[in-house]
């Protein structure tokens, strides 16, 4: 896992990248590499590697070449059937010096072309520049474990893994948030690429390959998500089942053992964590590392899961106590790392137990992520299908009724909450069977808190419905699918790739040099997952079904049969009370903060702030998600807007290829 | 202010709106998206403290609560109701004692 940074000259008459300006990207993705740094160089193009090694410590340094030294790359991620590629190579002729995973990209390039980011089961954003023929190629991974950001200035093309080594590379590039990419956050959660939230720069779709050259740029896919191609449609369910097991077993074990460092895993409590950490288990005979976060407040820990998994698989278990005060802190930090505002603190706990990981020596962990999204774990899943029920007699009584099953509290709730959770949910029925249904109430529901825009950002972000673009860019098999298949790609697409993966996943573990490895994201079992039938997934209400069954035997029985809990951390609740608040939370939601960021309402932020700091019982959902959203904006807008990029720690490189003659000042 | 604005002033609060202006008085709470779920609570519980009223089950439905006006109209048919209540209360309580 690793940092990648580079700029490429657009026009002839610029001059070679300089190398202060790559030492300062670089220096700026330090902590997604801290172990070695290098670069490379020549007239038109520029590319610098933080390096965390985890596969070939001793001779996979970055950046790396071809056998001539005409194609050059720089790589973020891991190959995990970097072996069988290699073999598959040498067999074509092909001549390695190192045994990383690293160089069987740039001759798998060589080889195959574009084809073979097909062939990759991996997590990767890769950079490769083709000196002779000065064509830069980007690519990243199919469901955007990796990150990637472009941005155009100056008559040069600047791209890294993290905007800030954009910014750090050129400071005279403009900084401003984005009203469209702030629209997508206050409506998905999360910015959908090519969006993203800063002006002028640009993220890399996953499963995307971007190629600039003289001749002009082109962007495809290389990978499109298929579901219920009829391939999975006649498996019996034993069967399925079967098979699930079977290749997550395989995507486990690759993970545990493409490494040459030792692999840990997250431990939430959950059944797809438990069910990694246990297969892990299964590939690591001797000492086997988990974590977990644990909270003070009751209502979000899973203690006693986390600890009856770790008996069972005898890890070697570790965890942390999170507190509200601990969230408040961390937040700041969060935002730098996430560089996007977040509707929900709970990244702020992986955060800090990535440092624990940091701090028992491990680099690299497992985690389950991914599991809700292919196996249908989300209650977003099964409230869907009881509305499009519902939809479909939509002056039925009883119909509705089935959401109490699904939210028992609504049973239990005064008449009041029942009838306008009616009204609630039921918004919009008529529209059951078109593609979004299922997360209209979401959508709409974080889409209100645009309220709180200032109006400049307001009319601004008005140019565009994010919601038609997003559903627009669609493939267009999407309304052939199923309608799981169909929630399950817009989830997987929004709040997988942007928050879940990013957020919550790559930023806060690389935050401490951690490297996530998914294997609910191994492309075989995605595949696998995808080409099931919605009937094996949401069985009637019971959400991933299959999954539930093939981890019969291998997790404790109470972790398969506990109800889903979904992962949350205090909200609000971490920024009022009485305890001593950060000074920045007070200072970020004055008037003046407020009014001169631009982005809110300072009328509307002081009510807001108001009602919460008055406020001792719960908050709804909607004074939670504005709370922490406007917090995070208004950090973002502080630490990369405002805030002139440092240039002030470059690294040491150890890797230095350059091919730019330096005058001689004699 | 009368019923209505003091109804108008507990949204545009609690519901931290930025521009009152654009907020009509028959524009609906829910379908907006301006008040979600649990905000049907927060109205409630204000029209029982604000007013002295208590709420009854079956009359928390969006037709009393959905929007300013209905639920202005609410409090105001709710005390109407209680003043016929309380003065037929008070005649029998006059007339048991003549």
């Amino acid at each position: 896992m690793c940092g990648i940074a580079g700029v490429v000259a657009l026009r002839d008459d610029a001059p070679p990248p300089e190398r202060a300006d790559l030492a300062a990207m670089v220096g700026a993705l330090r902590h997604r590499g801290p172990d070695e740094f290098g670069l490379y160089r020549d007239r038109r193009a520029g590319l610098g590697h933080a390096r965390l090694s985890i596969i070939d410590l001793a001779t996979g340094q970055q950046p790396l070449c071809n056998e001539d030294g005409s194609l050059w790359i720089v790589f973020n991620g891991e190959i995990f059937n970097y072996v069988e590629l290699r073999a598959e190579l040498v067999g074509l002729g092909h001549r390695f010096r190192t045994r990383s995973d690293t160089e069987v990209v740039v001759h798998a390039y060589e080889a195959w072309g574009e084809d073979a980011f097909l062939r990759f089961n991996g997590q990767f954003a890769i950079a490769l520049w083709n000196a002779p023929r000065e064509t830069l190629v980007v690519a990243r991974d199919r469901l955007g474990v990796r990150p990637l950001y472009l941005c155009e200035h100056g008559g040069r093309l600047w791209f890294a893994s993290e905007v800030k080594a954009i910014f750090a590379g050129d400071p005279a590039i403009p900084r401003a948030l984005d009203p469209v990419g702030l629209a997508e956050t206050f409506t998905f959660w999360t910015v959908v690429p090519p969006q993203s939230v800063f002006r002028g720069v640009t993220e890399l779709e996953p499963g995307h390959v971007r190629t600039i050259s003289r001749g002009g740029t082109r962007d495809r896919a290389f990978w499109a998500p298929r579901y219920d191609d009829g391939s999975g449609a006649s498996r019996s369910p034993g069967e399925a089942v079967e098979r699930v097991r079977a290749a997550l077993e395989d995507a486990v074990r690759l993970r545990m053992l493409r490494a040459d460092v030792p692999v840990g895993s997250y431990l939430s409590g959950g059944l797809d964590s438990s069910l990694v950490a246990a297969l892990g288990r299964r590939v690591k005979g001797g000492k086997f590392c988990t974590f977990s976060v644990r909270f003070e407040d009751a209502e979000y820990d899973e203690t006693r899961y986390q600890r009856a998994v770790a008996a069972r698989i005898e890890s070697e278990h570790r965890d942390i106590v999170v507190r509200r005060e601990d969230i408040a802190a961390a937040l700041p930090a969060v935002v730098a790392h996430a560089e996007r505002p977040v509707l929900r603190t709970a990244p702020a706990p992986l955060f800090l137990l990535s440092r624990l990981v940091r701090e028992a020596g491990i680099k690299v962990v497992l985690t389950g992520e991914g599991a809700d999204e292919i196996f249908a774990g989300y209650d977003l899943f099964r409230e869907g299908k009881i509305r499009r029920f519902w939809g479909r007699q939509p002056a039925s009584a009883l119909r509705p009724r089935l959401l109490e099953r699904l939210y028992p509290y609504l049973a239990r709730s005064p008449v009041a909450q029942r009838s306008l959770a009616r009204e609630f949910f039921g918004r919009g029925r008529e529209r059951w069977n078109v593609p979004g249904f299922a997360h209209g109430p979401r959508w709409s529901g974080a889409a209100a808190l645009q309220r709180l825009f200032s109006a400049d950002v307001r009319a601004e972000s008005q140019r565009v419905d994010v919601v038609e673009r997003l559903l627009a860019s669609a493939p267009a098999e999407l309304s052939g699918w199923s309608f799981l298949a169909q929630d399950q790609y817009l989830e997987a697409r929004t709040l997988l790739s942007g928050y879940l993966l990013s957020s919550q996943g790559d930023r806060m573990l690389m935050a401490h040099s951690v490297e996530g490895r998914f294997p609910f994201l191994d492309v075989n079992v995605v595949e696998l997952a995808n080409a099931l039938p919605a009937s094996l997934k949401l069985r009637g209400l019971d959400e991933k079904h299959v999954l539930k069954r093939a981890a019969r035997g291998l997790v404790p029985d109470e972790v398969i049969a506990r109800p889903k809990q979904p992962y949350r951390a205090p909200d609000a609740l971490s920024f009022v009370g009485d305890r001593v608040l950060p000074g920045w939370v007070g200072d970020l939601m004055t008037e003046r903060a407020i009014a001169s960021a631009g982005i809110f309402e300072p009328g509307a932020v002081a009510r807001l702030w108001q009602k919460c700091r008055a406020s001792r019982a719960q908050f709804s959902n909607t004074d939670n998600m504005a709370v922490v959203g406007v917090l995070s904006t208004g950090l973002l807008h502080e630490l990369l807007v405002r805030a002139t990029p440092s240039r002030a720690s470059p690294p040491e490189f150890r890797t230095v290829v350059d091919r730019v003659a330096v005058p001689d000042p004699g | 202010m009368n019923v209505q604005q003091r109804v108008r002033q507990f949204v545009v609060d609690n519901f931290y709106l930025s521009d009152a202006s654009k907020l009509s008085d028959d524009t609906l709470l829910v379908t907006s998206g301006i008040v979600d779920s649990t905000g049907v609570l927060e109205i409630i519980a204000f029209v029982e403290a604000e007013f002295g009223i208590r709420v009854r089950d079956d009359e928390t439905v969006p037709e009393n609560l959905e929007s300013i006006e209905r639920i202005a109209a609410f409090v105001g048919r709710r005390r109407e109701a209680e003043r016929a209540t309380s003065s037929s209360a008070g005649g029998r309580a006059e007339a048991s004692t003549g």
